[in-house]
């Protein structure tokens, strides 16, 4: 019997604890208990149950007690019920405590951080630990801070437990906050606030802890990092400067606006503004005020120089007030009839100012060397601010001017939107940080730079082609063509025939569809050059044309269906061409449009001749195979449903969803109308049938409500031989066998 | 004994009970606050109860009265501190801020001086490929006064005291030459430094303040804003032009045959061994592949251990080209520097780059956003590196690849490329607020061909249309360009602007009267619907009329010759297909050019053939940024060969859209009459009938092609027509029925 040693040396280990418990409880019961029972007598048939019966249930017990969400260094004594700061438990700091070293500026993910905490994880995200609040006083009782807990550091920790990227178990945490508050240094006493850091439980040299600092040094010099010494913490921290900012390893983050919460700004529309610049600082050296002077000076009204109103009280009323020539005006609202606002460094680089101009919807025109701005490891300020050397102020007028007019509505809406997104609160600046770190961890699934940069409408209005590199693929791996059947056999040996006779062809796969009668022997099928393969569907569905089936080999695919006998080599072949040169689009013969009823209010199929085009019926079209992959497993909505139980509109389909995905039109080839035989006509006047009709505008009307848009795309242009109807002898035309119709 | 027995399981059963009670009673004071936690949150507590959420009055951090007053505090001018700066950051701590003179800049632009070559210095090819290419930029200046960066002439790309490229007294050479001013403004190349064992990144001279542009350089090394990572590139790296990428076509799925690949050395000593001593771990001979050698350097024999001879057999069965192509993702660990040679092969391979090589800066890091195109692992994680790359989905893969290629043709096929965009990443610091943003940089057609003087917003190039989610422009400017005096009211270029003008898409008429004759009287001019601009070309060449006028309101252009003959069905039809097009030319006669295999060289014709590769600008559509781009980005040389002779200007602005785009021009319908046939009456007909003009045009094209460095043109084998083009419909019903009337 070994259990009571083995539990003795993973005492420390209380999460193998349990484990190990049971291990020894079943394995005793496992190898010895099948032995006994059978030689047991009935007074110890009792004895037995009942000692089985009581180790079952200490089992439970612990069970229950281990998996219970619970922290281990949350048993330092203090519970949650008491939700006054002051009651948070009183710790007191050795003298002689230990010193963290200075923060190591050689400190990358790679040196100074433990990614084994983090370890792989299917979800890809980072699990954060903070620390329970502590109040830290030296050895005579005095606070280390002056503020303790701020608000906005509270705020900070509350979204970070909301997130979900918090955990309460100290052992599967990749990152640890401490409560400690070092959000601006001034209340910090340095010392021992860096002797409460280091007496963390799991501080062990700062690895993978992350400190949240927004004003950092203190006078006179204001160095432009938090002089905590910290030893290798991450510092996300506002106010960084080319030399102390670890790139890659630190978060530049903003200085917090206490304004954002108490004033709302309606966001306005972008365009022209009362006022071109707006400098509305109140702390700036008079050197850069004499400039701005100067400026204004020369440039008059279009600029508007703020500063204190000295007539009105300090306090929290007189930071909501701006004066010129004993003009008031209201701050921050004011910002919001300028283009551009002036950001000017202080004593130190960042300047919460920043985060009130933006929620302004003004440009930023940033003036501070080296400065490091926030966030800009995701955001590109290129889009949303000018950065202007100090020593350029003097020309900051003439640069702005030179800023095309478009290019500052975009900035204006740029702005807002980094606002609300990153700015505007402190959960909004701690989420972006912890996200930011997230992506360096995981940088395979790191967010793209459009999600980072794109705001809302531009996402909504643009497009991001999948397949957008410029590519004319070669010619020789041909296409596939995917013929769909039914039962229709004669006519489909026509078409098999038909498109053997064109030169790219590559495979033939015949879709069949129908469950209740097997496709023809073999032997009955035509004779062509190519592999023909036959796929049998389990249920008669329109989508199975769609599907991405492993027998396509090639990325270029011709949908066609049994009954287009019409199609000649020559506009097959040259359809195929086309799409070479036109990859990410489809390509078809028969083209059809939608229009707008003004009457009904609604969207209209339309099949008649027309000068416009806006889908190509997939009855006979090239496109690429990857589509196929999309309809069949990223159809918004319910439409794959919808088009499999109406038997219908599967062509519409694939028409929006190549459109939505790429912003393209379909083109349409060669000037063909006619595609069925002659005698099938009895079938064209089905298709032209007036309840044909009607449901094919229904399939528009559904689809433009799932898509929530309308994506197709009209042109006026189809796609014919260079020589098409020239007066050229026919033999020597690539395809001379085009035009019929 | 059975009592014994049964004492015995007793005894443990209890000990481990007690011992169950004793963790489980530990526990308990936990699991009771946990309750109580429970009940906090039904007592309504926002989400999950872990932070206490204080409530009550906490202070701000940042109280009014510190705000008010600190800010004052400021007693040093700012003046003087941004003058201090460079005193306090040089060395390991330059930037740009601190250890470049902006002010030589300012004069004549950026432009970049190479020293001359000194007598009896040897030079690597690869270097005298990277001096060249500075020198045959437009960015190159011979004048050292007008120069805002420089360049030595002393080989510095290896820096390998072992190798046979060392230059040695390097530090004495450089601290010879007179404008080194410590190497304020220089930008150092390198490829090597350090050597074996450490392979440290010091160089073996001062480079005081200058510039690096380096392979392999560390986080740690890297000056952020101030150097450039270059990637490792070898001397059989082409100058110019440059291969393509590999990538042909799309597939899908996007799996290739192998998941991960490497084949390359394994060092059995020193630094730079640990990652790929551990790649066998991970290789399992079928998806994933890596590699190993062992039988590298002169004792190889001496070290070797216990692994290296299966390692050896296992390497000589697989062909490493095979491998590249037919991987979907290519591992690229450390070598010993950090960099390594399967980068780029890597990356012209489609195979997405997987990169172990902790603490390597990536090349361009500044400008390029990596993690669109590869995958960016840790060495410490080598383990996770096959689950990872195989939970990457399908559609990233699918992006990732395209986004290889893209890269590779924009910044990596040539030297050239490295070095101009190395170049052009100064530049841009230079430019600032004006520089070229990230998406420039990262999507298509790349930082190279943006020149970010033109405008700093993208919505003003053509390419961004879609991305923006903006319309493309709604109107077009026409400018016609006129080398014939004004004499009769039938001559065609009146008619050319009557008929332009009465289009609903133009928004203005320029004549640009390249005549030598003085420009006629307004009266002369016929009253059109729109503006009509006549302004006088300044030199009266061929390439004025590619000048980017800033009278040109509109962001599309109708290029005319005076004696085109066009409808306005015709003008309106193609307008709307450039509207689909906006990146492309769009023009209506077109010609085609072939490899001639028994002269090596290209050939031009004008037979009507079934494909084309360029129209001509005497009656296209294209976007005004390809002015802008014909000015300045082509190199004096082209330009003045064309002004020189007079022709082959149309020839020139098709190499450069298609170099640009990597598409063909498109082809319109037009009425059969033009040029072919009306030309003869005009008196230009004498230019095309010459066959002088037409022994041009072939040189033309094979002077611009060595100058792009491959062949940029694309053929097309399609037109494109109205929709109702010649179908038997009434023509009433058509659109553009005035194409179909003769």
């Amino acid at each position: 019997m070994s259990c009571p040693q083995s539990l003795g040396i993973t005492l420390n280990h209380t999460r193998y604890r349990s484990f190990y418990a049971r291990m020894c409880a079943s394995g005793k019961y496992t190898s010895r208990g099948p032995a006994l029972i059978p030689r047991m007598k009935t007074k110890h048939r009792i004895y037995y149950i009942t000692l089985f019966s009581v180790v079952l249930l200490g089992l439970i017990a612990t069970g229950m007690f281990q998996f219970w969400p619970h922290s281990i260094e949350s048993t330092a004594e203090w519970s949650l019920d008491r939700r006054s700061v002051h009651d948070a438990p009183l710790v007191r700091l050795p003298v002689s405590s230990p010193i963290p070293e200075r923060g190591d500026l050689s400190c990358r993910m790679h040196t100074c951080f433990d990614v084994y905490r983090c370890g792989y994880n299917p979800k890809n995200r980072i699990k954060v630990y903070i620390y329970p609040l502590q109040r830290f006083v030296d050895e005579v009782g005095v606070p280390i801070s002056s503020t303790g807990l701020s608000r906005e550091y509270n705020d900070l920790l509350s979204a970070i437990s909301d997130s979900d990227f918090y955990t309460d178990d100290v052992t599967r945490a990749c990152l640890f906050v401490p409560s400690i508050d070092v959000l601006n240094q001034n209340s910090l006493r340095i010392r021992e606030t860096a002797q409460a850091l280091a007496m963390l439980p799991r501080w062990d040299k700062g690895m993978n802890h992350l400190l949240f600092n927004m004003l950092p040094g203190g006078p006179p010099d204001y160095s432009t990092a938090l002089d905590v010494p910290r030893d290798r913490a991450l510092l996300a921290g506002g106010g960084f400067s080319t030399w102390t900012y670890r790139q890659g390893y630190d978060v530049s983050i903003p200085v917090y606006s206490p304004l954002s919460a108490d004033v709302e700004l309606p966001e306005k529309q972008p365009g022209p503004r009362r006022y071109f610049i707006l400098s509305s600082q109140t702390a700036i050296h008079r050197e850069y005020r004499a400039e701005l002077e100067r400026l204004k000076e020369e440039n008059g009204e279009a600029l508007l120089l703020l500063d204190k109103c000295s007539n009105l009280s300090q306090g929290a009323a007189s930071a909501r007030k701006r004066c010129y020539k004993g003009q008031v005006f209201d701050y921050p609202q004011i910002l919001q009839e300028s283009s551009f606002c002036v950001v000017l460094r202080g004593a130190r680089l960042g300047q919460a100012t920043l985060s009130d101009v933006l929620q302004a919807g003004c440009i930023p025109v940033i003036l501070a060397d080296s400065y490091i701005l926030p966030f800009s490891e995701v955001l590109d300020w290129k889009r949303a601010s000018v950065v202007i050397p100090e020593e350029k102020l003097p020309e900051m007028y003439t640069i702005l001017k030179s800023i095309p007019h478009r290019q500052v509505e975009e900035m204006q809406r740029q702005t807002r939107w980094f606002w609300d997104a990153y700015f505007s609160s402190m959960k909004a600046i701690g989420m972006t940080a912890l996200e930011i770190i997230n992506d360096r961890i995981y940088p395979y699934a790191a967010r793209t730079y459009e999600q980072w940069n794109n705001p809302p409408v531009v996402k909504w209005s643009s497009v991001n082609s999948p397949l957008f590199l410029p590519l004319i693929p070669p010619r020789s791996p041909g296409f596939t063509a995917v013929v769909l059947t039914y039962d229709r056999i004669e006519s489909l040996f026509r078409v098999i025939t038909e498109i053997s006779k064109v030169p790219s062809l590559a495979k033939l796969l015949v879709v069949w569809n129908n469950q209740n009668k097997s496709p023809p022997e073999e032997s009955l099928w035509p004779k062509i050059a190519v592999p023909l393969k036959v796929v049998r569907t389990k249920e008669n569905k329109l989508s199975n044309r769609f599907f991405p089936y492993d027998e396509i080999e090639t990325e270029a695919v011709l949908a066609i269906d049994d009954d287009i006998i019409m199609l000649t080599s020559d506009e097959l072949q040259f359809g195929y061409e086309v799409w070479r040169e036109f990859p990410d689009r489809l390509v078809g013969y028969p083209g059809r449009l939608h229009l707008w009823d003004h009457e009904m209010g609604k969207w209209k199929y339309e099949s008649e001749w027309t000068n416009e085009v806006s889908m190509v019926l997939t009855g006979a079209a090239f496109y690429h195979k990857y589509f196929n992959y999309l309809y069949t497993y990223k159809m918004p909505g319910d439409i794959k449903n919808w088009v499999d139980a109406h038997m219908n509109c599967e062509d519409i389909a694939m028409n929006f969803l190549v459109a939505n995905i790429t912003g393209k039109a379909p083109i349409k080839v060669t000037p063909r109308k006619k595609f069925k035989c002659p005698e099938c006509t009895a079938i064209d006047g089905l298709s032209l049938d007036q309840t044909h009709m009607v449901e094919r505008s229904e399939c528009i009307n559904k689809f433009a409500s799932v898509f929530g848009t309308m994506p197709l795309k009209v042109v006026e242009h189809r796609a014919d031989p260079v020589l098409y109807k020239d007066d050229f002898p026919e033999k020597l035309k690539s395809f001379p066998n085009i035009g019929s119709l | 004994m059975q009592a014994k027995k049964r004492y015995l399981i007793l005894f443990s059963a209890g000990a481990c009970l007690i011992l169950l009670l004793y963790f489980g009673g530990v526990q308990a004071p936990l699991s009771r606050r946990n309750n109580r936690r429970d009940d906090h949150s039904l007592r309504g507590y926002n989400g999950s109860p872990q932070w206490p959420h204080f409530s009550g009055a906490l202070q701000p951090f940042n109280p009014w009265d510190q705000m008010e007053t600190e800010e004052y505090n400021v007693h040093i001018s700012p003046r003087q501190k941004r003058e201090g700066i460079s005193g306090v950051y040089s060395g390991r701590h330059c930037r740009m801020e601190s250890c470049f003179d902006f002010s030589l800049c300012k004069t004549s632009g950026f432009k970049v001086y190479v020293y001359p070559l000194q007598k009896g210095e040897k030079m690597s090819e690869s270097y005298q490929n990277i001096l060249s290419s500075i020198e045959s930029s437009r960015l190159y200046t011979s004048d050292p006064g007008q120069a805002c960066l420089f360049v030595l002439s002393l080989d510095t790309l290896d820096r390998d005291i072992l190798s046979p490229q060392y230059v040695h007294n390097l530090r004495t050479k450089v601290q010879n030459l007179h404008l080194w001013n410590n190497g304020k403004n220089h930008l150092i190349f390198n490829l090597y430094s350090g050597t074996w064992p450490d392979y440290t990144e010091d160089l073996g001279f001062d480079i005081g303040q200058a510039m690096l542009a380096k392979a392999s350089i560390s986080t740690d090394n890297y000056r952020p804003n101030f150097d450039v990572s270059i990637p490792l590139f070898g001397k059989e790296h082409p100058r110019t032009g440059g291969e393509r990428g590999y990538l042909k076509y799309n597939s899908i799925p996007p799996y290739r045959k192998y998941m991960l690949v490497f084949k390359g050395k394994r060092y059995l000593t020193g630094i730079g061994s640990d990652t790929r001593n551990a790649l066998y771990h991970v290789h399992n001979s079928e998806d994933v592949v890596l590699l190993t050698t062992c039988k590298h350097g002169k004792d190889w024999q001496k070290h070797k251990d216990a692994r290296c001879d299966r390692d050896n057999a296992e390497y000589d069965r697989y062909d490493y080209r095979e491998m590249l192509y037919n991987s979907t993702f290519c591992l690229v660990p450390r070598g010993r520097r950090l960099g390594s040679f399967r980068f780029l092969e890597a990356l012209q391979a489609a195979c997405v780059p997987v990169m172990l090589s902790n603490g390597w800066e990536m090349p361009f890091s500044e400008i390029i956003d990596w993690n669109t195109a590869a995958v960016i692992g840790d060495e410490r994680l080598l383990l996770q590196i096959p689950s990872t790359v195989r939970s990457i989905h399908q559609d990233k893969i699918l992006s990732l690849r395209q986004q290889t290629q893209f890269l590779w043709e924009a910044y990596f096929s040539s030297v050239e490329r490295i070095v101009l965009t190395t170049l052009e990443i100064i530049h841009d610091r230079v430019l600032q607020h004006a520089s070229r943003s990230s998406l420039m940089w990262n999507s298509h057609p790349g930082g190279l061909y943006i020149l970010p003087q033109y405008s700093s917003y993208l919505g003003d190039y053509p390419f961004n249309y879609a991305t923006l989610g903006i319309r493309p422009p709604s109107k077009f400017t026409a400018i016609i360009h006129a080398v014939t005096p004004l004499v009769s009211q039938s001559q065609p270029i009146l008619k050319l602007l009557a008929a332009v003008s009465k289009s609903p898409y133009c928004d203005q008429v320029m004549v640009l009267w390249n005549c030598d004759k003085p420009l006629p009287p307004k009266h002369r001019w016929p009253s059109t619907a729109v503006p009509l601009l006549v302004i006088e070309g300044e030199s009266k060449v061929m390439s004025s009329r590619f000048q980017l006028h800033d009278t040109i309101p509109t962001d599309a252009v109708l290029s005319l010759d005076e004696d085109t003959v066009l409808s306005t069905t015709e003008v309106d039809f193609a307008f709307t297909v450039w509207q689909s097009f906006p990146d492309r030319i769009v023009g209506y006669p077109a010609r085609s050019h072939f490899w001639d295999g028994n002269k090596e060289r290209w050939g031009y014709t004008s037979k009507w053939t079934n494909d084309y590769s360029m129209v001509l600008t005497g009656a296209a559509i294209y976007h005004r940024y390809y002015h802008y781009l014909y000015t300045n980005y082509l190199p004096a040389s082209l330009r003045g060969l064309v002004d020189q002779l007079s022709n082959c200007e149309d020839i020139l602005m098709n190499f450069l859209v298609s170099a640009v785009t990597k598409l063909p021009p498109i082809k319109v319908t037009q009425k059969k009459q033009y040029k072919e046939t009306m030309m003869l009456q005009t008196s230009r007909a004498s230019r095309w009938a010459d066959p002088d003009h037409f022994a041009q045009r072939q040189s033309c094209m094979n002077t611009f092609a060595s100058w792009f460095g491959s062949m940029p043109l694309v053929h097309s084998n399609m037109r494109l027509d109205p929709l109702l083009f010649k179908d038997q419909v009434s023509i009433l019903r058509k659109k553009y029925k005035d194409i179909e009337r003769l």
